[in-house]
């Protein structure tokens, strides 16, 4: 077939179909924390892409210390986590300082939290230089997985992977099935009446802020595996996150995640049989006319109007 | 405005004849300001005083293009200390107004207007990008100015204003693959890029001598967009088609994902022969040496070049930017520019732009630290390839190195 042995085709075929899975757990990771902002709050918060580079450069600094001491094989659970911390403690103070002044303004925060994003950006800048730096990755990130000689599986893929499984797990179990979880989505669904049980939706929003960029910077750390670390490397994010979380249905977690999957399989799927830059433009294409006939996204709430 | 400078100068011909003398006697090459009166050699009223000369820095010192820029400028500054240490320019001191075009090409172009209009610079070092430089080049040509480009680039252009201290398409590309293709034995290639005009047009070239002159095949070409970072499909693709040699001119962000998840996906150089002419020793930082160790880049200057010019070079760059500082191919031709600067000032005897473009070309530079470097009618520089084989330690070994190339950049047959 197309002068190809079957044995080739069938190898493609596995090694395209987990490159697919690839690409959803990459979009997942992205967009999760912003699906929690955006679709809880309903902030757009244009600095997302610069909380992941928080998380990717945690992990650089990790991987320094992680050379001095001699630990390179084991740092890279404790960066994810330190990178968590720091992204969520910098959320916790940005919301603080600036988003709480600017609810119910939504184009006032989108202006705010990308002049946001262009201060960060300088920050990175100012602090860990104009060139992109990378992380000293463990052994045991590097590298394929053969299953055949002809097949390889990409290990970082798979530990993006693995990870984009353990964060939605727990955010969902987090949002459903916890006491905190149980706030948020009563500080969602009715400020007012939350507010009247005793729920205190200032402290509600400040933290559900935070785990969003907290979220966003595990995200920024697992990408050092795949992806470049420099000053500018959020921006190469937010249009990808943004592009899940609107057309999943801004206020859906399963939305997202099944958002996250179609445009992976579609994008993989058309980038392998189109040429690169076309499969992604088709895919654009596809998400703008499905957009036009459902505004809400694929998986919206119903809500009275 | 600077009628009164004869005059002074004529009320200290006395010394100045004493100088003269002096210096003769002495045996001292430098030029004295005072053989070199300022109404002389500035007849277009640029911002030459008797001791000073100004000339401008335009790069993105912040931006996306901040990564790639600040070596330039660290380069250009650099030579600039060096030239005054030595006595400056017609015995006048450089001094540098540097503006930040902040990775917007039309910040650029409004800059390079601030730098010729009102500050009146001699010349302007500045611009990386393809679109920066075309976006000041009406500024340039309107006011007869005079641009240091430093970047290799596509070609397929000449001004008389700029003189491009990079190489064009045909300089890095076809010695390039003449190696590969013998040394390797390769018959078919695969061509991937970025998705914009240098890519584009150096792959243009390639496929061209690959098929016509190689009479090898491309059985892929490929572009991806700017600031993609998801290459599974397209390294699948490659698995595929099974090519001799990826040709590769993927840029930024991009870049170090396509080699981190091409090293992933088990595609590394005990696989599979890769020449790539986007990687400098800038680029090795952010993509990680263990992702590139073994793959080919083709440039015309590496930091482990073995001469003199260079070691004093590096050194030197070593001495104002730190230990770990990495010097790339770009940053090596921007050290060139205020030389040549300088070289044609001084042939010319005078500052004025039409003069110093009269004088230049033909001018050969031996100090170079790529080694030899001489200026074409072009204004592009004539200059070798070098294949350079990648370490882990982000340095590398240089592999190949081609005679001479004159700059052609509107190359016959290749468009």
């Amino acid at each position: 077939m197309f002068g190809y042995t079957m044995d080739e085709i069938g190898n493609i075929v596995v090694m395209q179909g987990f490159s697919g899975l690839s690409l959803f757990s990459v979009l997942l990771l992205m967009a999760l924390g912003l699906a929690i902002i955006f679709g809880q709050m309903g902030v757009i918060n244009m600095a997302h892409g610069e909380f992941m580079a928080v998380g990717a450069y945690t992990t650089v600094l990790m991987s320094k210390l992680a050379v001095k001491y001699d630990l390179v094989h084991t740092y890279f659970v404790f960066a994810i986590i330190a990178a968590f911390i720091f992204a969520f403690v910098i959320g916790y103070l940005i919301e603080f300082l600036m988003i709480r002044h600017l609810y119910h303004r939504p184009l006032d925060t989108l202006l705010a939290t990308w002049g946001l994003s262009l201060v960060m950006q300088q920050i990175f800048r100012s602090t860990f230089g104009a060139k992109e730096v990378s992380a000293e990755l463990p052994e045991w990130l590097l590298g394929s997985f053969q299953p055949t000689p002809d097949i390889d599986i990409p290990i970082n893929g798979v530990f993006v992977m693995g990870l984009a499984i353990i964060v939605t797990a727990s955010v969902y179990l987090y949002i459903y099935r916890s006491r905190g979880g149980l706030r948020i989505r009563a500080t969602m669904q009715n400020r007012t009446m939350a507010s009247a049980v005793g729920i205190n939706t200032k402290k509600v929003d400040r933290m559900t802020f935070a785990l969003g960029c907290g979220i966003a910077g595990v995200a920024g750390a697992s990408f050092t595996t795949i992806a470049s670390t420099g000053p500018t490397t959020g921006s190469l994010y937010i249009v990808d996150s943004f592009m899940v979380v609107v057309f999943g249905g801004a206020t859906s977690l399963i939305g997202t995640i099944a958002s996250a999957f179609s445009i992976a399989q579609a994008q993989s799927i058309l980038q392998f049989f189109m040429s690169s830059s076309m499969g992604k433009v088709s895919t654009l294409l596809v998400i703008v006319m499905i957009l036009m006939m459902r505004p809400e996204g694929l998986f919206a709430s119903k809500l009275r109007k | 405005m600077r009628e009164s400078k004869p005059k002074l100068s004529n009320k200290l011909s006395l010394s100045t004849l004493i100088f003269l003398a002096l210096g003769l006697t002495l045996g001292l090459g430098n030029a004295m300001a005072e053989d070199y009166p300022t109404a002389k050699v500035n007849t277009t009223g640029l911002a030459v005083t008797d001791t000073t000369v100004t000339v401008g820095i335009l790069h993105s010192a912040t931006g996306t293009m901040a990564i790639s820029e600040t070596g330039s400028i660290q380069a250009e500054k650099m030579a600039i200390a060096q030239i005054n240490a030595a006595g400056g320019v017609l015995g006048r001191k450089i001094e540098v107004i540097q503006e930040d075009g902040a990775s917007d090409w039309p910040t650029f172009a409004e800059k390079s207007k601030k730098l010729l209009e009102n500050d009146k610079v001699a010349a302007v070092m500045g611009c990386w990008t393809s679109a920066s430089r075309k976006a000041v080049l009406p500024v340039f040509e309107k006011d007869n100015g005079l641009l240091f480009y430093p970047t290799f680039y596509e070609g397929l252009e000449q001004s008389k204003n700029v003189f491009y201290t990079g190489q064009e398409a045909t300089q890095q590309i076809l010695a390039g693959l003449d190696w590969i293709t013998k040394e390797k034995k390769a018959k078919t290639f695969y061509l991937i890029g970025s998705d914009y005009i240098w890519p584009r047009t150096s792959m243009k070239i390639a496929r061209k001598h690959i098929e016509q002159y190689l009479k090898g095949k491309v059985v892929g070409e490929e572009y991806v967009a700017l600031g993609d970072t998801q290459f599974g499909s397209v390294i699948n693709k490659i698995k595929l088609k099974k090519p001799d040699i990826i040709y590769a001119a993927v840029v930024g962000g991009s870049n170090v994902a396509w080699f981190k998840q091409l090293n992933a996906a088990g595609l590394n150089a005990k696989k599979q022969t890769m020449l790539t002419i986007s990687v400098t020793e800038d680029e090795v930082l952010g993509i990680g040496g263990e992702n590139l160790e073994g793959f080919y880049s083709a440039m015309k200057y590496f930091q482990s070049l073995k001469n003199p010019n260079n070691e004093a070079f590096v050194a030197e760059f070593k001495k104002n930017y730190g230990d770990t500082a990495v010097i790339g191919d770009v940053t090596q031709a921007a050290y060139l520019g205020p030389w040549l600067w300088k070289a044609g000032v001084e042939k010319a005897g005078s500052f004025d732009v039409d003069k110093v473009v009269a004088a230049l070309p033909g001018y050969e530079f031996k100090a170079a630290p790529e080694g030899y470097v001489k200026v074409d009618p072009n204004h592009h520089l004539w200059s070798k390839l070098r294949i350079g084989q990648w370490r882990k330690d982000g340095q590398a070994d240089v592999v190949y190195e081609s005679e001479l190339i004159a700059p052609d950049p509107f190359p016959k047959g290749y468009q």
